[in-house]
């Protein structure tokens, strides 16, 4: 018979044989893992993450990526769930190889531990119809200056969604931005079709008279009634990104909160930085952002980071209502 | 507005997202530039995806007609290449 002693045996031997390797070979992992190596189950073999920003690759870092996999590694390669080329079965003697020839093609490895990590993106408007905001260009620009980024107390993540169907689950990031558009009728181009009105998931459009009306309260800016327009008469007023804070999976996953909309690329590098200082200036140990926010109340945040960078902060529960469907956790 | 032909149509109720645009892309590529096409699709994912396709790629929805079960009736007059 198996009893709960014997059933965790194995993960505890495990532990204790790694923590002796690590002492024999003069390694500190948690070192190693924040720079993108992490220690695999088989004896002296990592994982090196290689760094991928919005999971983009060109064909030279791909034949790179292979190149390395068949010298150092087991021949193998993983898709990380946050979009980036794991190499698998890298001796640690030959990390400093593989630097190097990474360097060869300007390329890093990857973050791990308590610090920002490689942000993720969709392809956004750069060739996703769907796309409202360029999310390759604002991913690029936050891994380029805040990548590696230690926070001093957990992991924190970063997710760019092009658009309100949020496919890199910006509500699941610590911090996450979606493109969003502010749908704006020219009157006289409208020739009543109905076709925006059909469009919209929210029923934020009705027909009034002769033309569609928009109910602010519903809409979630997604611009499916400006892309349906056969007439262009519904068009892009403001747009940018709509800002939420605080997501996480793990064992206790929070939904992010909405706290900013309508944001530019200029703020969303500025508001990076300035979330990270909140961030660890008021955190304590070992935790999330959003465990943070949950202790503090979102106000604060606002309060603190939102106003003073002169944001358009979303300050109620009442208005992140409809930015969700069925599951509403603010219900 | 000179409607010279609506010969050309295709009821599209049941078919999802892509294959309805697929379908009606193919039969837009058959036609001359400005003959018409009547295109009936269900109400829903469709409504988002067809007249957007349709405007993308050149061509412009001229008439909407909501049927008795809540599909709908474009007519789409076939754009320049």
């Amino acid at each position: 018979m198996v009893t709960g002693n014997e059933y965790n045996a194995p993960s505890e031997a495990t532990k204790v044989a790694l923590q002796k390797e690590a002492a024999k070979l003069k390694l500190d992992f948690n070192e190693l893992k924040s720079g993108g190596f992490i220690k695999q189950v088989q004896k002296n073999l990592f994982v090196v993450r290689l760094r991928c920003p919005g999971g983009s690759l060109t064909p030279e870092k791909l034949r790179k990526a292979a190149e390395i996999a068949e010298k150092y590694g087991t021949g193998e390669v993983h898709l990380s769930i946050r979009q980036s080329l794991e190499i698998i079965g890298v001796h640690h003697n030959n990390f400093s190889s593989v630097v190097k020839e990474l360097k060869e093609v300007g390329w890093s490895v990857a973050s791990c531990g308590p610090r920002i990590r490689v942000p993720n993106a969709c392809g956004g408007c750069t060739w996703n119809p769907n796309g409202l905001m360029d999310t390759i260009k604002l991913c690029n620009e936050i891994d380029r200056n805040y990548f590696g980024v230690p926070t001093g107390h957990h992991k924190f993540k970063i997710n760019i969604s092009g658009c309100a169907i949020d496919c890199p689950d910006s509500r699941d990031a610590d911090l996450g931005f979606q493109g969003i558009l502010e749908p704006v009728l020219v009157p006289d181009l409208c020739n009543a079709c109905t076709l925006c009105v059909k469009a919209c998931e929210e029923q934020a459009l009705v027909m009034e008279g002769d033309l569609p009306v928009r109910d602010d309260s519903k809409c979630i800016y997604c611009g499916d009634c400006v892309k349906v327009c056969p007439m262009d008469a519904m068009v892009r007023g403001k747009s940018g990104w709509l800002v939420r804070v605080g997501g996480k999976h793990g064992k206790h996953p929070i939904y992010g909160y909405e706290v900013a909309k309508f944001i530019s690329d200029e703020q969303a590098l500025s508001l990076v930085p300035k979330t990270l200082e909140w961030y660890r200036g008021i955190a304590v140990g070992r935790e999330r952002i959003g465990t943070t926010l949950n202790k503090h109340g979102l106000q604060k945040y606002i309060e603190e980071v939102v106003k003073p960078l002169s944001l358009e902060a979303i300050e109620t529960n009442e208005e992140r209502k409809k930015y969700f469907s069925e599951g509403n956790i603010y219900k | 507005m000179k409607e010279t032909s609506t010969n050309n149509a295709i009821d599209l109720r049941g078919t999802l997202c892509p294959m309805n645009w697929v379908k009606t892309k193919l039969i837009l590529e058959e036609m001359e530039e400005g003959e018409l096409l009547e295109v009936i699709i269900d109400e829903g994912e469709p409504m988002r995806n067809v007249p957007r396709s349709a405007k993308n790629e050149g061509h412009k929805i001229v008439k909407v007609e909501t049927l008795e079960d809540n599909s709908c009736k474009l007519t789409i007059k076939r754009g320049v290449d």
